[in-house]
C-alpha cells in the first residue's frame, strides 16, 4: 500500500521530464497523485485539495532548469510548502506561574494519560521542575489507578480524591495542594470526550476556567482519520487550546491527521510522543513530519530517479 | 432525517435535468465516501462500477441511484459467518467458547469485554474474563472493575507477569468451572512491533494446549476515528492470529469508520459489533444496512 505513491509519482513525473516549463497541462496529473497520496496519508480530503491547488500555482510557470527535472521540482515545492505549513513559528512551551498549570485533553484513548506521565518525566528530567500530576478523569474505571502508576515510574506526586465527582474542585483543590507542598507545575489529566458530548465539553471547559491553564494542550492519536478536523476544530472551539500532542508515532502512520489539524486550527505541535515507556516524549519537527505525510523515503529515491 | 437529505439532495441538484450520472455527481460521492474514511482506493472502485451500472441502466433517476449506491456498497461488506446460533449463545460443542481480544493501543479493547461480557450474562451463560494485559499501568484493575460491575469472575495475575500465563489459567478455569465463555483481554500492540505480535502468537499456542480449536474467536478492535491506518492494523493482526472477526468502536462520535470498507473490500473479514460509548449497554450487533446509510449522513 505505501509503494502506490511513490509508484503513482514516479509514472506522473515521468511525464514532466523534458518538458522546459511546468504548466497547467503537463502538471494536472501530478497534482492529482499528490493529492490522492496526501489522502492515502489520512490528510483531509478538502485540505489535500486546497494544498495541492496552492502548489500548483506555485510551480506553473517555474522554469524547468538543467540542473533539476520538472519532478524534482515539483517534488520540493510540495516538500518545502508542506514543511512551512506544518512548522511557522517556533513553538514555545509556557511554563509561567507558580504553579504553572497545563491542562490535558483529547477524546477517549488518544493517550492523554500516558502523555501527563511523560510530560511530568520531562519537566523534571529535562526543566528540573517539580510537577503534581491531577487525576481529574473521575469516570474511566481504574483511571486514577492508571496515573498513581505512572506518577510512581516517573517518581513525581500525585494528587486525587477518589470520593469527588466534581472535576472542577478536585483541580482547583490540586493548585492549593501545589502550593503547600512547593509544587511549580501540575499537569491536569482529564477523561476523553467525544467532541459532540455537550455535558462533558462543558466540563473540561469549566476546569479550563476555574484553573487559568498556561499550557492547555491537545492530544491526538496520530492515526486519526478524516475527522481530525472536526474534532481539532471543535476543541478549539471550546478551549482554544495552546498546542497539540501527537501521539502513538512509533506505529507506521503516516499521520496526516497532523497536517489537517494544523491547518485547521492554526495551533503549533508542541510535543510527539512514541512509545509506552516514559522517556518516550520529544518536541515536534516540522521537517520530520513533512516526511512522514509525504513517504520521504520514497520521495528521495524518485528524486534521484527523476 | 435532515442530515442525510442534505447528500443526496446535492446529488439530486447535480442530476437534474441530466440523463446521465455525470462528473458533479462522480465528485460528490468521491468526497463522501473519502470523508467517511473509506480510502481512495475503494472509493475509486466502488465509483468505477456505479459508472458501469449507470451505462447498463442508460437513464438512472436520484431515488435509482441512491439503491444503487447502496447496493454497491453492501456488497463489500462481509457478512458474518452463517450462524445458526441466536447472538451471544456459544455454537455447538465450543465450551468453553474462547475469544481472544486484540488490537493496537486505546481502541476500546478492554471496554469493549465489559460489554461482552454484560451481553452474554444477559444471554444467561457463564462468563469468565481473562487480564492477560499485564503491562499496561492499571490494566487489570481496569479489566476487575469491569467483572464486577458486570457481575462475572476473572482470572489474574500480578502486573508483568507472561500474558500467556493468564490466558492459560483462563482457559483452565473456565474448563474447571464449566462455563460457557471466556474473555481474554491482552495489552494494546502497535502491529509493527514483532515482538509483541510474537507475543500474542504465543498465547494463541498456549491456549491451544488446553483445546486445540481455541480460541474460537479473535476479535480485532478497531477505532472508528482511525484511518487508513486500520487496514495496516487488519493485515498484520490477520497474519499473526488469524482474525475472524471485528469489533468498531467510538462510533457515537463523529467518525464514520468508512475504513472497514476498504478492510472487508481487501481481507473478507466481517464486522460483528460496533461500540458507540462507554457504557455497559453500548454495545451494537452490526447491521450493514443502517452502517451503510449512516456513512451518507453529513455532519
Ligand atoms: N505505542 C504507543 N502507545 C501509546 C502512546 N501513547 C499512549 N499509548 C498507549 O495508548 C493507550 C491509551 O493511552 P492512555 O494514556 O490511557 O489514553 P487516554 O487518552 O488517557 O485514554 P482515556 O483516559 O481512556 O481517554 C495505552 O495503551 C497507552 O499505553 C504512544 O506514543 N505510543
Ligand atoms: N465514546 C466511546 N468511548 C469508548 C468506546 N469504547 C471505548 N471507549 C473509551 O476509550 C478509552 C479506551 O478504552 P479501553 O477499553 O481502555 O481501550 P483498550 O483498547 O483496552 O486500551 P489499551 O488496553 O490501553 O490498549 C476509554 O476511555 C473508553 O471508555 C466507545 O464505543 N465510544
Ligand atoms: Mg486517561
Ligand atoms: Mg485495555
Amino acid at each position: 500500500m505505501f509503494n502506490s505513491l511513490s509508484e503513482k509519482l514516479e509514472s506522473a513525473f515521468k511525464n514532466l521530464r523534458g518538458e522546459a516549463r511546468i504548466n497547467d497541462l503537463n502538471v494536472a496529473n501530478t497534482v492529482k497523485d499528490i493529492r490522492r497520496a496526501l489522502i492515502d496519508a489520512d490528510v483531509n480530503f478538502k485540505i489535500a485539495k486546497e494544498f495541492t491547488d496552492k502548489v500548483k500555482e506555485k510551480a506553473v510557470g517555474e522554469k524547468v532548469i538543467n540542473a533539476i527535472s520538472p519532478g524534482q521540482l515539483m517534488v520540493k515545492i510540495v516538500k518545502d510548502e508542506l514543511t512551512e505549513l506544518m512548522g511557522g513559528t517556533e513553538a514555545q512551551f509556557n511554563i509561567t506561574g507558580n504553579p504553572a498549570i497545563i491542562l490535558i485533553a483529547g477524546l477517549q484513548g488518544s493517550g492523554k494519560t500516558t502523555f501527563t506521565g511523560k510530560l511530568a518525566h520531562y519537566l523534571k528530567t529535562k526543566k528540573g521542575k517539580s510537577p503534581l500530576l491531577v487525576a481529574a478523569d473521575i469516570y474511566r474505571p481504574a483511571a486514577i489507578d492508571q496515573l498513581t502508576v505512572l506518577a510512581e515510574q516517573v517518581g513525581v506526586d500525585i494528587y486525587s480524591e477518589r470520593e469527588n465527582k466534581d472535576a472542577v474542585a478536585i483541580a482547583q483543590n490540586a493548585i492549593k495542594e501545589a502550593k503547600a507542598k512547593n509544587k511549580n507545575v501540575i499537569i491536569i489529566d482529564t477523561a476523553g470526550r467525544l467532541a459532540i458530548d455537550e455535558a462533558m465539553m462543558t466540563e473540561v471547559a469549566n476546569i479550563k476556567q476555574a484553573v487559568n491553564p498556561a499550557e492547555i494542550l491537545f492530544v491526538v492519536d496520530s492515526m486519526t482519520g478524516q475527522d481530525a478536523v472536526n474534532t481539532a476544530k471543535a476543541f478549539n472551539d471550546r478551549l482554544d487550546f495552546s498546542g497539540v500532542v501527537l501521539t502513538k508515532l512509533d506505529g507506521d502512520t503516516r499521520g496526516g491527521a497532523a497536517l489537517s489539524i494544523k491547518y485547521t486550527v492554526n495551533k503549533p505541535i508542541k510535543f510527539v510522543s512514541s512509545g509506552e515507556k516514559m522517556d518516550t516524549l520529544d518536541v515536534f519537527y516540522p521537517e520530520r513530519m513533512a516526511q512522514r505525510i509525504l513517504g520521504m523515503g520514497d520521495i528521495t529515491t524518485l528524486v534521484e530517479k527523476a | 432525517q435532515k442530515t442525510k437529505e442534505g447528500f443526496f439532495s446535492r446529488i439530486t441538484k447535480a442530476i437534474a435535468g441530466k440523463s446521465t450520472v455525470d462528473e458533479e455527481v462522480l465528485d460528490n460521492l468521491e468526497e463522501a465516501l473519502v470523508s467517511a474514511d473509506v480510502g481512495i482506493e475503494t472509493t475509486v472502485q466502488i465509483i468505477e462500477r456505479i459508472e458501469k451500472r449507470v451505462k447498463q441502466d442508460k437513464y438512472v433517476n436520484t431515488a435509482e441511484l441512491n439503491n444503487l449506491l447502496q447496493q454497491e456498497i453492501e456488497a463489500i461488506l462481509v457478512d458474518a459467518p452463517e450462524q445458526n446460533y441466536k447472538d451471544f449463545d456459544i455454537p455447538e460443542g465450543k465450551k468453553p467458547y474462547v475469544i481472544l481480544v486484540v488490537g493496537v493501543n486505546g481502541v476500546g479493547k478492554t471496554t469493549t469485554i465489559g460489554k461482552l461480557a454484560h451481553n452474554y450474562k444477559k444471554a444467561g451463560k457463564q462468563v469468565i474474563l481473562g487480564a492477560a494485559d499485564t503491562f499496561r499501568a492499571a490494566a487489570v484493575d481496569q479489566l476487575t472493575i469491569w467483572s464486577e460491575r458486570v457481575g462475572v469472575s476473572i482470572v489474574k495475575q500480578a502486573m508483568g507477569s507472561d500474558p500467556s500465563a493468564v490466558a492459560y489459567d483462563t482457559v483452565q478455569s473456565a474448563i474447571a468451572k464449566n462455563a460457557d465463555v471466556a474473555i481474554i483481554d491482552t495489552a494494546g500492540r502497535l502491529h509493527n512491533k514483532a515482538h509483541l505480535m510474537d507475543e500474542l502468537s504465543k498465547i494463541r499456542r498456549v491456549i491451544q494446549k488446553l483445546i486445540p480449536q481455541a480460541p474460537h474467536e479473535v476479535m480485532l478492535v478497531l477505532d472508528g476515528s482511525t484511518g487508513q491506518n486500520a487496514v495496516e492494523q487488519a493485515k498484520q493482526f490477520t497474519a499473526t492470529t488469524d482474525v475472524s472477526a471485528i469489533s468498531i468502536t467510538k462510533l457515537d462520535g463523529t467518525a464514520k469508520g468508512g475504513v472497514v470498507l476498504a478492510i472487508a473490500n481487501q481481507f473478507k473479514i466481517p464486522v460483528k459489533y460496533i461500540g458507540v460509548g462507554e457504557k455497559i449497554d453500548d454495545l451494537i450487533i452490526f447491521d450493514k444496512h443502517e452502517f451503510v446509510d449512516s456513512l451518507f449522513k453529513l455532519g
